[in-house]
């Protein structure tokens, strides 16, 4: 039907991370249900028990299917004691431990997840959280081990700066797309690899950043304690303020995009540039701000990366997350809430993988489970055969009105 | 050869486009599928083509089924298709695309150009349509472009030859031409398939004609019926075609165009030297073919491209080079003519549509925030007195049909305070109620003293609105006329001479 239309997207890529975001909770679910299946097999083929079993499997096939039910019982209950609570602990402090842990991995992923997100809002694949990460992170540690500065306000200017590192690096981008017309994949791409050899030269110059007494490897000086992030729990637990940072920064990225003007035309742009050219919004310049601020919400994370610490930094601290973030953007379909479980989910991965590998089991297979969910999220179409699931709504709501409506005949 | 649907019936969903659609078209006859925008004729077109399969019913060539699996097949059994957007490489030579997809080939599989330009010279002159076949397809007038397209079908030997709008991008000389040639097609036994809503030239051309509405057939008439009969028949309550047009006032100057000149994405001028001006209280309507500068023309006042000569004042403001922020907040109100792409974000809500140009301040926002309370309330409003066929505000743009999209455009512009409006199509895929609607609210302006500009490849809504009618051709206006200028006259200057 020619006159339901179709907002025509502007370029391919658009329209995909449309369609990727569309998804919402229900697909969002399903993939990590999925991904969880996936991560059973593995965790089943790498058991000796359910592999010896499995040769005389036509003779007492129980035997294998009780090995693979043991494997798979075992795994992912020793990623729950790892990520969760551990109820083989000997007292309440190490059993809530791991989910501290889980806490403290999932605020830069939270945060940096975030800045992916926004970015996908717009219309943008930001697949520089790694390097605004490392380029908050290098002034927020200039901040916090070469300045002197009082008790409290220390920290707000390191993480001030963290953010603003991270936004300017992210602004860069914007502004090439918008002056030159570059990609921003592929300007971010390359922006990661300046940044992480800025961040080493930084570290391993004596005059620059690196550690008072140290040898040839790049690492900083510790942070200030003037500048680290508090901990939250006391001394015995890692968790640190970096957390509430995040929080903080899932209740900013809600009221933005839901609910204030600017976010409504980053939406704008995101949806249809076209229409917001024509509705007199200067497209160009909303890919400037918009990739600024997306790279504000990772300086959130590279904060926690840079002030979340008690030793000193090494040239690889942002680690996976600037990888990470898309996952957790795809998995969260780029609102506020989903991130945040997204984050929490992928932070209690981190946090329970080394457990997993105390019964035996390759804690990789948490980053399988990670990289099914995310091909799940990323391939629609996928799940929906999978599940047996109708296609994206069409014509469900529109057609049911429609016919509603010429039933009656005639229009006034 | 005798084409015959039964009950064809296609779904999409719950939405029924074809209900059990009876077609019986007899050999050599040119009959006529008559109805509205989204009133299934393209889609049953789709089904008889092989595009889409059919939920029900059958497809019968001289009494035979045939079970089409897609256009290949359909094109064998002797179906052509001419697609209302041509289906031609630009760059090709007429002789090229006729044998795309089947090329004669001579040894080691070489191109054999000669047959090709034989075929194209062997069917040109039996139906006298005097096409070069060396000729280069983007060299060539839309009009000849089209008659490729036939070619195109006829080398295929297409018994049953299909039309799908073919007028919408012609002249109306060149659509007399058309006529002639399916005259002549039917005369030497082809069948046509001749798909509009224009009854005028349904009343030229058809032997037969059917109806259809809401993806039923609702009867059949004859040629000789009355214009208003088969309106009546196509829309299904009787309809007021003209348009009730209170002499124009002519104040001021509202807007005065002087020189003006653009220059296109190719680098060529495709608005070119342009001056007029719109008086307020007067509609000035730009007519031409489709792609002679308008649509640049109209994005050039607007602020969305840059002039790279002359002036454009708004009363005394100079908009030249304004931003089409700066363009907007002056009271510039604009209908674009492709709503989906431009007038709309489909995915927004009707209540976020009406906010797009209007993000920075009262009533649409508080601060820094969006004022929820007030753009429910504009919403509501907007809804009500527009007449938007919706089941809620929070309903998606992109689920609207097109007449109710259009509206929600005209009345996010209408609302505001406006020193000036330009529609560019504003009926453009929009059902013939809403039309009626669009064409009264536009008036309305005109009547409140607002200088209107129409830009519109439709001669019958140019004629009705309009109080004078500019003639564009190939970027330049030919010349400015009184409204009541008879139709020959405009199509004359349509193609390029000027008065």
């Amino acid at each position: 039907m020619s006159d339901v239309t179709e907002t025509t997207p502007t370029n391919r890529g658009q329209a995909i991370i449309r369609e990727i975001m569309s998804g919402g909770a229900t697909r969002a679910i399903l993939s990590v249900a999925l991904g969880f299946l996936v991560g059973a097999l593995f965790m089943v083929f790498s058991s000796e028990e359910f592999l010896a079993a499995a040769q005389y499997l036509t003779a007492r096939p129980t035997d294998a299917l009780g090995a693979a039910w043991t494997a798979i019982a075992e795994g992912y209950s020793a990623l729950f004691r790892g990520s969760v609570y551990n109820y083989k602990a000997d007292n309440l402090e190490a059993a809530i431990r791991p989910m501290t842990e889980t806490l403290r991995f999932a605020g830069p992923l939270i945060a940096s997840g975030l800045g992916v997100a926004l970015a996908f809002r717009v219309g943008l694949f930001n697949i520089g959280a790694s390097g605004q990460l490392l380029f908050g992170a290098l002034w927020a540690t200039w901040i916090s081990t070469r300045v002197e500065l009082p008790w409290g306000v220390h920290l707000v200017v390191a993480v001030f700066v963290a953010i603003l590192g991270a936004a300017a690096y992210g602004a860069i981008v914007g502004f090439l797309k918008a002056r030159t017309g570059a990609h921003e994949v592929i300007v971010t791409i390359m922006l990661n690899y300046i940044a992480a050899g800025i961040l080493t030269f930084f570290f391993r110059t004596p005059e620059l950043l690196r550690e008072a007494d140290g040898g040839g490897t790049p690492k900083s000086d510790a942070p200030a304690e003037s500048a680290q992030l508090p901990l939250l729990l006391g001394s015995d637990f890692t968790l640190h303020a970096g957390f509430i940072l995040a929080l903080v920064g899932v209740f900013v990225y809600w009221w933005l995009m839901e609910r204030s003007t600017l976010g409504f035309r980053f939406r704008m742009v995101g949806h249809n540039a076209d229409a917001a050219r024509t509705a007199g919004i200067n497209v160009e310049r909303t890919f400037v701000l918009a990739m600024a601020v997306s790279g504000a919400f990772v300086g959130i994370a590279a904060a926690n990366q840079a002030l979340g610490v008690r030793a000193g930094l090494t040239p690889d601290i942002d680690g996976t997350i600037g990888f990470d973030a898309i996952t957790v953007a795809l998995l969260g379909s780029s609102t506020a809430p989903g991130v945040l479980l997204a984050g929490l989910l992928f932070g209690a991965f981190k946090a329970g993988a080394p457990q997993m590998q105390v019964i035996g089991l390759s804690p990789e297979i948490t980053g399988v489970v990670q990289g099914f969910i995310v091909l799940f999220i990323a391939a629609p179409p996928l799940v929906r055969a999978i599940f047996r699931l109708p296609p994206p709504q069409k014509t469900t709501v529109i057609s049911d009105w429609w016919q509603k409506l010429t039933r009656k005949g005639d229009v006034k | 050869m005798k084409l015959e649907l039964r009950g064809i019936t296609k779904r999409f969903g719950s939405l029924v486009a074809n209900d059990h659609i009876d077609l019986v078209v007899n050999s050599g006859e040119i009959h006529s599928l008559l109805g509205e925008n989204g009133a299934g004729k393209s889609t049953l077109m789709n089904v008889l083509y092989g595009l889409y399969a059919a939920d029900e019913g059958d497809i019968l060539l001289d009494g035979v089924v045939q079970k089409f699996k897609g256009p290949g097949d359909a094109m064998a059994a002797g179906i052509g298709m001419v697609h209302q957007h041509f289906m031609l490489i630009p760059v090709f030579t007429v002789a090229e695309n006729v044998v795309l997809g089947h090329e004669p080939t001579g040894l080691l599989d070489t191109l054999d150009l000669d047959t090709a330009r034989q075929l194209v010279r062997d069917i040109s002159e039996r139906f006298g349509f005097e096409i070069d076949p060396d000729a280069r397809v983007e060299d060539l007038p839309v009009g000849a472009q089209q008659r490729v397209e036939i070619i195109k079908a006829l080398a295929r030997d297409a018994k049953v030859l299909v039309l799908d709008e073919p007028t919408a991008v012609l002249t109306p000389q060149e659509t007399d031409e058309l006529m002639g040639i399916m005259k002549g097609l039917a005369k030497a036994g082809t069948s046509i398939v001749f798909i509009t809503h224009k009854l005028r030239e349904v009343q030229a051309v058809a032997d037969r004609i059917t109806v259809i509405r809401l993806g039923a057939v609702v009867g059949e008439a004859k040629p000789t019926d009355s214009a208003s009969a088969l309106a009546t028949l196509m829309v299904g309550r009787a309809v007021d075609l003209s348009v009730t047009k209170k002499p124009s006032t002519g104040g001021d100057a509202g807007l005065s165009v002087s020189g003006l000149t653009v220059v296109g994405d190719r680098n060529n001028k495709v608005v070119d030297d342009v001056s007029f001006e719109v008086r307020a209280g007067e509609v000035l309507a730009i007519a031409g073919v489709q792609g002679n500068g308008q649509t640049e023309l109209a994005e050039a006042l607007v602020g969305l491209r840059v002039p790279t000569a002359g002036t454009i004042h708004l009363g005394s403001l100079d908009i030249t080079h304004s931003s089409v922020r700066e363009v907007i907040d002056a009271g510039v109100g604009y209908i674009p003519e492709d709503r989906s792409k431009d007038g709309l974000v489909g995915d927004f809500t009707i209540a976020e549509n009406f906010m797009i140009n209007r993000s920075y301040g009262p009533p649409f926002a508080k601060g820094l925030s969006i004022d929820f309370a007030n753009r429910e309330q504009i919403a509501t409003d907007l809804i009500a007195k527009y007449d938007v066929r919706t089941p809620s505000q929070l309903t998606l743009a992109k689920k609207l049909s097109g007449g109710n999209q259009q509206k929600v455009v005209v009345a996010r512009e209408l609302s505001r305070d406006l020193s000036l409006l330009i529609a560019s199509q504003p009926t453009r895929g929009v059902d013939v109620g809403s039309i009626e609607f669009i064409h009264e609210r536009i008036m309305a302006t005109r009547d409140a003293g607002k200088p209107v500009v129409i830009i519109s490849t439709e001669l019958d809504e140019v004629t009705a609105l309009a109080d004078r009618i500019a003639v564009m051709y190939r970027g330049r206006i030919v010349g400015i006329v009184d409204a009541k200028t008879p139709r020959e006259t405009l199509g004359r200057m349509m193609a390029g001479a000027t008065v």
